[in-house]
C-alpha cells in the first residue's frame, strides 16, 4: 500500500491555476522536485495523488492518477510529498488485490510494510544482470518446442480481440515448472483497463489451482481512472523485484493489457501539446516501454527472477501498429495468436512463423531439454515456412496440380497443426513429449527433405 | 575547478532549462544539483541555457545550482579502455557495480573511466630532445597480450621533448613527457589524454579503401562485402536478426579492434556479449576476443539523453585506436533508438519537427557520424581504419521512413534484412534482392588475388542466376514448378543449394560460425559448377531428378557443415566427385 505517514508533512497550497483532462497547472509554488508526489484535496476532502510532470520556478504541472472531475480552482489544495510515488512491500501482499496506485482493496488490513519502495525503479546495470538461460516447462508444445520461455525473459503475447490469450496465459501460470526443480512461481498480475469478468476468469483460475495466496493483484480496470494505469505496472514490478530480489522467489509477471496502458501515456502526451510520433503516441513510447519491460530478468549472485508475460491486443490484428512493434523492439521474442488458426478451432492458436524466443538458442539442447531440439525446431519452422509457400500456390493453381513432393508438404502441414499445435487446456505435455511428436510429424516428410538435421539425429528419431 | 554557472529555472524530464548563465559555452559539461547530474549544454540563450541531463532528473528542483568545470563533454583516452564495458558518457559500469554493491544503477555515481591505480609497463620510443607533433607515438604499452597501446602525442601539441618517462611501470596519472612548445610554454603529456567527443580527432589524409573487412560470414564476405573504413546500414524490423549479425561481426570480422554500441538495446543482449566474449577465441590471434573488445552499453532503460551521447562516446574511442595505426570496426544497435533521443530531447525542448517528429538536424548528425570512419593516414603516418556497422529499426519494417532513408544517403552498402527469410529462420536474413554493396570494385583486387582471379566471374555468376531465379518464381507462383523446363529447373535448383548450402549460416554451430575467405571461394565454385554441368547433363538428356538422386548432393548441402576451416582442401574432393558424377550422368546420354 502507499505509505501514509507522510501525510502530515510536506509543502502544501491552496488555489490551483489551470484544470485541463488529467493535468493541472498551479503556481506560486516552492521547491517542488521533478516527479515528486502530490497529493491533490477536493473541497470535500478526498484526497487523490499525482506526479510531477514539469516543474518550473513557482510553477508545475500536475498529472492526476484518479481523474480531475470535481476539481475547483480556489479551493483544491496540494500538499508535495517530497519524494516520489512508493509502494510499501512486505511477505504479507501475497495473495492481496491492490488497486493500480498500490492501496489494499479486498477489505483486508493494511499488509505489514518491510520497505518503501520507488515505484519507478532503476535500471539494472547489464554487468550485474545474470543470462537467463533455465527452460521454463510450460507444457504447451508450440511454446516449449518452437519458442522457449527461459526464467528471466519478457516474452510477450501478441493478441487480437476475441482471441483466448487469457485462456493461454492461465493454462501457462497453471502449468509453468522449471524440471527437476521444486520451485513455485509466485505471481504478480497487473491488470490495465480489463474487463471486470476478465479479471474474475483469473481470480478464478489461481482459485482453482490452488496459487492464490501465491498471487499479487494489482488491479486497474477498464472502469478505473485511466491515467492510473500509468503507475499499475510499475507498482506490479516493485512488487515483483521485492518478491524476486528480496525474498528470492521466481516471479511471473503478466501484464494485461499493455495496449490499454499505452493508450493513456497517449492521453497525456495530447492533454499536454507535445508532438506526437507516429499514430498520435509520444516519441518517448519506446523509452517509456523499456523502462517496464526490462525490468524482468536475473541478478547475478541474488537467486530470484522476474519472468514477464505481458499481453498485448494488437488494434485491427496489426502488428507493425506502433505497440506490438516497439514491444517486439524491446521483448526477448513474442507469442503471436493468429485469427485464422483461431477461426480453424485450434487451440492453441500460436502462429508458427512470426513467433519467436530469443533466448531460446541458450535454453535448450543437451542436459537441458534434449540435444536434437535446437534441430528440430529449426526443421519445423522451415517445412512449415514452406508449406506456407505451398498452400499459396494450391490456392492459384489447384491441388491436383501440386508435384507430389508439395502434396506430402501439404499432408505434414495440416497433420503439424493437428497434432503438434492443438492440445487441450488441461494437457501438460513434457518436453521430450512435445520433441517426439515433432519427430512424428515431421516424418510424415521425406528424409532428403530434413536438411537442418544431422545424419545421426535422423537415424536415431526418424520413423520411431 | 567547478563553478556555479547558473540555477535550475525548469525541469522536463531529461532536459533541464536553466537561469542566470553566465560563463558557459555551447556543448560544455555541467553538472547540476547537488546530487551532480552530469549535463551538457545544448542551448544558449543570453542568459538562459538548456541542458540534456545524461542521468534520471527526479527529484530535481528550480532554484538548484548548475556547476560547470568549463570543459566540453569528453572521453579518457589511454590504457584500459579494453575488455571494459562503459555507459552511454563513459561510466564504467563493472566499477559502479562493484562500488555501489548493487545491480541498479543508482543515480549520481562517479567513477573515472580508466583505472588510476593499475600501472602499466611503459618502453618509452622517444628520445629527449626530440621534436615532436601531435599524433606522434613517444611509447608503447601492451595493453592485452595482443594489443600493443601506442602512446600518442595529444594532437594540439608541438615542440621539443625536455623530459620523458623512464621505462618501467607507470600509472595514468603520471606524466610521461614534458614538452617545450613552440612559444617557449612547458607542456606536461600524461600517460593518457582527454578528447571533446563531438569533435572528430585529426588524421593527415583520408586514403582510398581497398581492403575488405572479412567477417567470415559468407553473404556479406561474397555478395555484399564491407570493405575496411566502409559503412553499412542493416535495417530490419524486430526479430529479422539484426543483433546477430551485430554479433558475428564483432566476433568474427578480420579488424584490429571492435567498438561495440548497445545504444538503447536489451541489457540481457549486452551480458550475452560480456558472457561469451571471454569464452570465444579470436580465429586469427587465438586470443579471447574480449581483449580486443570495448563496449558501450546504454541500454533502452537508461537515461535516454546518454544515449544519444553514446555513439560519440564510441566513436570518439575508435578514433583514438584508429590514430594509432589500427583496423577499428564498430557496430552501432541501434542507430535508431539514438535517433530517437533525438527527437525526444529536441521535442522536449519544443523545436520544430520534421519528417516524423524528428529534428530537421537528423540527416546532418547522420552525415556527421558516419563521415567519421574511413580509412586514413594517422598524423605519425600509419594506416588505420574506422569501418561502421549501423543498424536501423524501422517502426513496422517499413524501410520508408526518415532514419533509414536518411541513413542510406550517407552509407555506401545496405544489408536489408528480409522478414520473411526471418519467419523461415533463414538467417544472417539478409536480402540477396535488396542489399546492394558499392565496394565490389575497390576490394575485388583483394579476393582476385585469393582466387586465381576467379572471384569476379563467380560472383557474377551467381548473381546472375538469382536474378533469373527471382523471375522464374514468380512463373512458379501463378503455375507451379512442374511446367518448366529442366534448363530452367536447375537455375531454382541451384539457387535453392546457394540459399541452404551457402546463403544460410549457422551462428550457433561450431564449424559454421565462421567461414574463411578461402574455404567460401572453394564452396561457391562448388555451387555455380553443379549449375555449368548439370545444365549440359541435361541438354545431352538428363533430367532434374536424375541430379538430385546425386549422392553428391547431399555432399554439398552438408559442406558448411562437414568441413572445417582447417580442411578446405576436402571440398576441393567435393568438387571432383561432382565432376565425376555428372560425367557419368552425362556418359548415359552419349
Amino acid at each position: 500500500m502507499v505509505d501514509m505517514k507522510h501525510r502530515a508533512e510536506g509543502r502544501q497550497y491552496i488555489g490551483i491555476d489551470q484544470v485541463s483532462g488529467p493535468l493541472i497547472f498551479v503556481k506560486g509554488i516552492h521547491n517542488v522536485g521533478y516527479n515528486e508526489i502530490a497529493e491533490i484535496v477536493d473541497s470535500k476532502g478526498r484526497v487523490r495523488l499525482g506526479t510531477v510532470l514539469e516543474t518550473a520556478d513557482g510553477a508545475a504541472v500536475i498529472q492526476v492518477f484518479e481523474g480531475t472531475s470535481g476539481l475547483s480552482i480556489p479551493e483544491t489544495r496540494i500538499r508535495f510529498r517530497g519524494e516520489s510515488l512508493r509502494f510499501g512491500v512486505g511477505t504479507e501482499i501475497l495473495g492481496r488485490v491492490f488497486n493500480g496506485l498500490g492501496e489494499p482493496i479486498d477489505g483486508g488490513p493494511p499488509p505489514m510494510v518491510e520497505e518503501m519502495m520507488d515505484v519507478n525503479g532503476l535500471a539494472i546495470n547489464p554487468t550485474a544482470r545474470e543470462y537467463p538461460r533455465k527452460f521454463i516447462q510450460t507444457g504447451i508444445s508450440a511454446i516449449d518446442g518452437m519458442n522457449t520461455l527461459v526464467r528471466g525473459q519478457k516474452l510477450p503475447i501478441f493478441s487480437g480481440t476475441g482471441l483466448p490469450h487469457n485462456k493461454l496465459v492461465a493454462q501457462i501460470t497453471r502449468q509453468a515448472k522449471i524440471v527437476g526443480e521444486d520451485t513455485e512461481f509466485a505471481v504478480v498480475f497487473a491488470a490495465m483497463g480489463i474487463k471486470h469478468d476478465v479479471s474474475r476468469y483469473f481470480v478464478r483460475n489461481f482459485e482453482e489451482s490452488g496459487v492464490l495466496e501465491k498471487v499479487v493483484f494489482i488491479l486497474n480496470l477498464a472502469d478505473d481512472p485511466s491515467v492510473e494505469r500509468l503507475v499499475t505496472p510499475r507498482v506490479a514490478l516493485t512488487a515483483a523485484e521485492f518478491l524476486a530480489f528480496r525474498l528470492h522467489m521466481h516471479v511471473l509477471v503478466i501484464l494485461s493489457d499493455m495496449t490499454n496502458y499505452c493508450e493513456s501515456l497517449r492521453e497525456i502526451s495530447t492533454v499536454r501539446e507535445e508532438i506526437p510520433s507516429r499514430k498520435g503516441y509520444p516519441g518517448y513510447l519506446y523509452s517509456d516501454l523499456s523502462a517496464i519491460y526490462e525490468r524482468a530478468g536475473m541478478l547475478k549472485g541474488v537467486d530470484g527472477s522476474i519472468t514477464q508475460m505481458p499481453i498485448l491486443t494488437m488494434p485491427n490484428d496489426d502488428i507493425s501498429h506502433p505497440v506490438p512493434d516497439l514491444s517486439g523492439y524491446i521483448t526477448e521474442g513474442q507469442i503471436v495468436l493468429e485469427r485464422e488458426l483461431d477461426q480453424r478451432n485450434i487451440y492453441p492458436p500460436i502462429a508458427g512463423l512470426p513467433s519467436l524466443s530469443r533466448l531460446m538458442k541458450d535454453g535448450i539442447g543437451e542436459g537441458m531439454t534434449r540435444a536434437d531440439h535446437a534441430h528440430v525446431a529449426s526443421q519445423l519452422f522451415a517445412a512449415y515456412s514452406h508449406v506456407k509457400d505451398v498452400r499459396a500456390l494450391a490456392a492459384v493453381i489447384g491441388e491436383e496440380e501440386l508435384t507430389p513432393l508439395d502434396k506430402t508438404y501439404l499432408d505434414f502441414g495440416n497433420r503439424f497443426e493437428r497434432e503438434y499445435l492443438t492440445q487441450g487446456e488441461y494437457e501438460d505435455r513434457s518436453i521430450v513429449q512435445t520433441l517426439d511428436i515433432g519427430w512424428k510429424v515431421l516424418s510424415y516428410l521425406p528424409k532428403e527433405e530434413l536438411h537442418r538435421i544431422s545424419e545421426e539425429e535422423l537415424n536415431k528419431f526418424y520413423g520411431k | 575547478m567547478l563553478e556555479i554557472i547558473g540555477k535550475v529555472a525548469k525541469v522536463i524530464g531529461p532536459v533541464v532549462h536553466a537561469r542566470e548563465v553566465a560563463n558557459a559555452k555551447m556543448l560544455d559539461l555541467v553538472e547540476v544539483g547537488e546530487d551532480h547530474l552530469v549535463g551538457e549544454i545544448v542551448k544558449l540563450d543570453r542568459d538562459r541555457a538548456a541542458i540534456q541531463v545524461y542521468e534520471d532528473t527526479t527529484g530535481l528542483r528550480p532554484g538548484s545550482n548548475i556547476y560547470s568545470p568549463g570543459v566540453p563533454l569528453s572521453v579518457e583516452l589511454g590504457p584500459g579502455l579494453l575488455g571494459t564495458i562503459y555507459d552511454g558518457v563513459q561510466r564504467p559500469l563493472e566499477v559502479i557495480r562493484d562500488t555501489s554493491g548493487s545491480g541498479y544503477i543508482q543515480k549520481g555515481i562517479h567513477a573515472t573511466p580508466l583505472m588510476r591505480e593499475k600501472t602499466w609497463e611503459f618502453v618509452p620510443t622517444m628520445t629527449i630532445g626530440a621534436v615532436v607533433e601531435g599524433g606522434e607515438i613517444f611509447g608503447t604499452i601492451q595493453e592485452t597480450s595482443f594489443i600493443e597501446h601506442r602512446l600518442l602525442v595529444p594532437p594540439d601539441v608541438k615542440g621539443r621533448v625536455v623530459w620523458a618517462a623512464p621505462a618501467g611501470p607507470h600509472s595514468i596519472d603520471e606524466t610521461a613527457l614534458r614538452v617545450e612548445g613552440t612559444q617557449g610554454e612547458a607542456i606536461e603529456v600524461k600517460f593518457h589524454q582527454r578528447w571533446p567527443v563531438r569533435t572528430p580527432r585529426p588524421s593527415k589524409t583520408r586514403l582510398p579503401l581497398r581492403l575488405p573487412l572479412v567477417t567470415g560470414q559468407r553473404v556479406i564476405d561474397t555478395l555484399f562485402p564491407q570493405a575496411k573504413g566502409g559503412t553499412v546500414v542493416v535495417p530490419g524490423g524486430f526479430g529479422t536478426g539484426k543483433t546477430m549479425i551485430q554479433h558475428a561481426l564483432a566476433k568474427w570480422c578480420d579488424a584490429d579492434i571492435i567498438v561495440y554500441i548497445g545504444c538503447g538495446e536489451r541489457g540481457n543482449e549486452m551480458t550475452d556479449v560480456l558472457m561469451s566474449f571471454p569464452e570465444l577465441i579470436d580465429p586469427r590471434t587465438k586470443r579471447p576476443l574480449m581483449e580486443r573488445t570495448i563496449m558501450i552499453a546504454n541500454t533502452s532503460n537508461m537515461p535516454v539523453a546518454a544515449r544519444e551521447a553514446s555513439i560519440y562516446t564510441g566513436i570518439t574511442i575508435a578514433e583514438y585506436y584508429r590514430d594509432q595505426g589500427y583496423h577499428v570496426a564498430i557496430m552501432a544497435d541501434s542507430t535508431s533508438r539514438w535517433a530517437e533521443a533525438l527527437r525526444e530531447l529536441s521535442g522536449r525542448m519544443e523545436e520544430m519537427p520534421a519528417d516524423e517528429g524528428f529534428p530537421a538536424y537528423l540527416p546532418t548528425r547522420l552525415a556527421e557520424f558516419y563521415e567519421r570512419a574511413g580509412m586514413v593516414q594517422t598524423l605519425s603516418g600509419r594506416e588505420g581504419s574506422i569501418s561502421i556497422a549501423g543498424a536501423v529499426s524501422p517502426p513496422g519494417g517499413d524501410f520508408s521512413e526518415p532514419v533509414t532513408q536518411h541513413t542510406k544517403r550517407f552509407v555506401r552498402c545496405l544489408w536489408a534484412l528480409d522478414r520473411q527469410l526471418a519467419n523461415a529462420r533463414h538467417y544472417p536474413a539478409i536480402s540477396w534482392l535488396d542489399s546492394y554493396s558499392e565496394y565490389v570494385d575497390e576490394i575485388s583486387d583483394w579476393w582476385q588475388d585469393r582466387s586465381n582471379g576467379e572471384w569476379i566471374g563467380l560472383r557474377h555468376q551467381i548473381l546472375n542466376l538469382l536474378q533469373q531465379e527471382g523471375k522464374l518464381q514468380q512463373v512458379v507462383k501463378l503455375v507451379g514448378p512442374d511446367v518448366l523446363p529442366d534448363t530452367q529447373r536447375i537455375v531454382l535448383e541451384t539457387c535453392e543449394i546457394f540459399k541452404n548450402a551457402f546463403l544460410q549460416q549457422n551462428s550457433y554451430d561450431k564449424i559454421d560460425m565462421f567461414c574463411t575467405p578461402e574455404k567460401q571461394i572453394k564452396m561457391l565454385r562448388v555451387i555455380t559448377d553443379y549449375y555449368t554441368l548439370g545444365l549440359e547433363a541435361i541438354k545431352k538428356g538428363a533430367n532434374i531428378h536424375q541430379l538430385k538422386k546425386l549422392e553428391v548432393y547431399s555432399d554439398i548441402l552438408r559442406m558448411k557443415f562437414s568441413v572445417s576451416n582447417d580442411e578446405p582442401e576436402k571440398i576441393d574432393a567435393i568438387r571432383e566427385k561432382l565432376h565425376r558424377s555428372m560425367q557419368q550422368v552425362t556418359e548415359m546420354f552419349e
